[in-house]
């Protein structure tokens, strides 16, 4: 089980006013795309950030429900296209890049994120998002565990991406589920609080700056779990992450108990890939679960100090 | 913020307020009824319905209800696997004020939780749709789906067992053949009445996506079910195989973008079904056609509204019903804010566009982040195809009479309905001064979800099920 308090409940703010009132974004793109005030772009932004971790969530699954997902990923498609037209996909792109760990703001999103990285480095209007896993989820040389892992990185047929930048997105997924939805929470603070001062002109580059610290935390994260990324020197804003512990959030924990439970699904690409820099990656499932404990335990170090 | 159109306070619609006096007649546990009726004691024990809400369990959550085409039996299926079967009672002349009222006739496990050992997962036993077959003798047949099996079962009654056979004796056991001396004629004697439900065909192993939908044809013969990506026609007797008709499957999974959410066959012209997509069209396909229906005959969708433009559109405008009117002549789908009504004979847009609950249009965003804006809400006509019915949130339920252009909320819920009450209409209060009955949008039940309805096909009787308590209201009588 993974500590309480590192993620929070996506469908919280769900059950908060909206915070301009207005969610969907009633515009028609073209013309809007070049007045969008950054509150537009930054509810854009969450509700990619929303639509992103529903995917993942439905990667988990064997069989989730297709029709479902095909919106979902419907969603993703076009807030894509219109973030490539108005050139903020590139914008976050690049934030990314600076940081230096491009995966990571996107981390929950596993597949979707390495096609990003490589839309992003081909330089080109990114191919549009794919229901990828679906048919993952329906192969029936599923119970084949060993081969999955090789055999999803090659799926991504986009991806000129380094082994290295490979490893550390997978590694990213579940280590980094954590900062990206508290990152997701604390947008929508800002969210809130830009609505309500009505102060539009920092946006854009406190966005990015959010971005870029969060990055950073992010990888501290991972420098705690002695992944091979340098350390930068410690950030307070580790502690602030940590620190908003929300004992409401049980859904995710609920679908990644249900998993362990489960004697084989999907999510064992995913939890294999956690243990995949080691000897020892490419075990059994049991193998998985103890990683998950030692995680859980390091997990409850943090949150303890 | 703006009212739906079509709204109008209570009182002011005297045409369909007569027609939804709906009198609850369910809740009418009093033990009287019990010792008046002593063969169907054990059936009322039975009543999930009447079960308190806290000791309800997740099974117990009703996932479809269908009237059969009499009228007179009322099948609900539920999230264990469980289908109960309703019978309408006769008529007495000693109690005139129990006509109509349901009760317990049949209870039986349809679906058992099954795993898949090849795909490594487990198939639910939630019962996703049941449709009656028509009465063709004293039995009754229909058809109960999950996610992945099809069965047909058959409902019969016996009230007499043969009794005295020269072989056997009373127990079943062989007798000894030196014992029989003399040769008698078997007797039927009378029994107790037992309805007993059995399994007589299943229909298997031919769909990789859950099944959302099953339909039977007017051919009485055939029948298809429905995945998300294809239509397998089968016929009732041949369970070994069965025809894909459709099969919108890209050969890369990637490049899906659109799901079948529904189909159903023509109530009359065995040759054409209907299908709905999540794109929000409908196809109508001619099976005279080819073998596989790869080409619709007719398209209908209806061209986007620049204005309501969002990235929710798609999402609202996917179709989670499709129904026929009876007549054959129009096509009604739900989508999540909707119920539109199409003419068959024109394509580019529906013949009426119903608003359900407009109020969410503004809450989308925290609908899809709870999941609810994928609620898949069921649609239905009643027995003269002039009222359509369907669900909303917080236990409500609406009604569109398609002459007067009226409609009205009713709430199906245990505090409101006492035996025989009369259903107040409801009104949901959009932004400004709320005032006395109306509920405002913010403090809705979105727990409380009326997916799945059904209208009695002759009669002014429907069958509303609310999570785990099935209603049934009908016209008041006198």
């Amino acid at each position: 089980m993974f500590p309480k308090g590192t993620k929070r409940k996506f469908s919280d703010s769900g059950e908060e006013p909206v915070p301009s009132g207005d969610p969907g974004p009633v515009v028609s793109s073209a013309a809007a795309a070049r007045t969008l005030s950054s509150s537009y772009s930054l509810q854009r932004q969450s509700l990619l950030d929303m639509s992103l971790i529903k995917l993942q969530l439905c990667h988990m699954l064997v069989e989730p429900n297709l029709c479902r997902s095909v919106l979902i990923a419907n969603t993703v498609r076009q807030i894509q296209e219109e973030m490539t037209q108005d050139g903020t996909w590139q914008i976050m792109t690049q934030a990314l890049a600076a940081a230096q760990c491009p995966a990571d703001r996107l981390v929950a999103t596993e597949v979707l994120c390495r096609q990003t990285d490589a839309a992003a480095q081909a330089g080109q209007s990114p191919k549009p998002f794919s229901v990828v896993g679906l048919e993952d989820g329906y192969r029936s040389e599923e119970a084949v565990m060993e081969g999955d892992v090789e055999s999803e990185v090659n799926m991504s047929t986009l991806s000129p991406v380094s082994p290295q930048l490979t490893s550390a997105s997978y590694l990213a997924g579940p280590f980094g589920m954590g900062p990206c939805w508290e990152e997701e929470e604390e947008e929508c603070d800002e969210d809130e609080e830009e609505d309500s001062e009505e102060c539009v002109s920092e946006g854009e580059d406190g966005d990015r700056d959010h971005l870029t610290a969060d990055s950073r935390t992010g990888e501290q994260v991972f420098g705690t779990f002695e992944i091979k990324h340098p350390a930068p020197p410690p950030d307070p804003a580790l502690e602030e992450l940590f620190s908003d512990v929300d004992p409401s959030y049980y859904d995710l924990d609920t679908v990644l108990t249900g998993m362990q439970s489960a004697p084989k699904m999907g999510p064992y690409d995913l939890l294999e890939s956690l243990s995949s820099h080691g000897p020892t990656a490419l075990s059994s499932s049991s193998s998985c679960r103890s990683d998950l404990n030692e995680l859980d335990h390091i997990m409850e170090i943090i949150v303890g100090s | 913020m703006r009212l739906p159109p079509a709204t109008r306070p209570e009182g002011s619609c005297p045409a369909l307020h007569a027609r939804t006096r709906l009198v609850c007649r369910f809740q009418d546990p009093e033990p009287a009824d019990l010792s008046m009726e002593e063969e169907s004691d054990t059936r009322k024990i039975n009543n999930s319905f009447l079960r308190d809400h806290n000791y309800a369990t997740e099974a117990d959550i009703i996932s479809t209800v269908e009237f059969n085409s009499s009228g007179e039996l009322l099948a609900t299926g539920d999230k264990g696997g469980r289908v109960v079967v309703f019978q309408r009672e006769q008529e007495s002349k000693s109690q005139p004020q129990r006509r109509g009222e349901y009760n317990v006739y049949s209870t039986f496990q349809s679906h058992e939780p099954e795993f898949d050992y090849l795909k490594s997962l487990e198939i639910e036993e939630k019962i996703n749709k049941i449709k009656w077959l028509p009465q063709q003798n004293a039995a009754y047949f229909l058809l109960s789906t999950n996610d992945k099996t099809v069965k047909l079962w058959k409902i019969s009654e016996r009230d007499k067992r043969p009794e005295g056979y020269n072989l056997k004796d009373e127990d079943g056991r062989i007798r000894d053949p030196s014992t029989i001396t003399s040769l008698r004629v078997p007797v039927l004697q009378p029994m107790d009445l037992m309805v007993e439900a059995t399994a007589r065909r299943i229909f298997s192993n031919a769909h990789t996506y859950h099944i959302n939908s099953i339909s039977v044809n007017s051919d009485l013969q055939t029948f298809i079910s429905t995945d998300d990506l294809r239509v397998n026609l089968w016929n009732l007797e041949i369970t070994d195989r069965s025809f894909n008709i459709v099969d919108i499957k890209p050969a890369n999974m990637e490049e899906l973008t659109e799901v079948i959410t529904s189909a159903e066959f023509h109530p009359q012209q065995c040759h054409t079904f209907a299908y709905s997509s999540s794109k929000g069209s409908i196809r109508l396909c001619d099976m005279r056609q080819a073998a596989l229906c790869d080409k619709h005959c007719k398209y209908f969708e209806e061209p986007e509204d620049p204005s309501t433009r969002s990235f929710f559109s798609e999402i609202i405008s996917s179709i989670s019903d499709v129904k026929f009117s009876h007549n054959g002549r129009y096509l009604m789908t739900r989508d999540y804010l909707t119920v539109k009504v199409w003419d068959l004979q024109m394509e580019n847009k529906p013949l009426e566009t119903y608003q359900v609950h407009d109020y969410l249009r503004g809450k989308l965003c925290s609908l899809y982040e709870n999941d609810c804006i994928f609620d898949k809400f069921e649609c239905v006509w009643n027995g003269s195809d002039s009222v359509i019915m369907t669900g909303s949130y917080n236990n409500f339920f609406r009604m569109f009479d398609r002459n007067t252009k009226r409609d009205v909320t009713l709430e199906a819920s245990r505090e409101n309905s006492k035996p025989r009450a009369i259903l107040k209409p409801r009104k949901v209060c959009v932004g400004g001064k709320r005032r006395k009955d109306e509920i405002s949008v913010d403090s809705l039940d979105f727990s409380k979800k009326i997916l799945h309805t059904t209208w009695h096909p002759h009669e002014n009787i429907i069958a509303v099920a609310a999570t785990n308590n099935l209603y049934i209201f009908q016209d008041k009588v006198n």
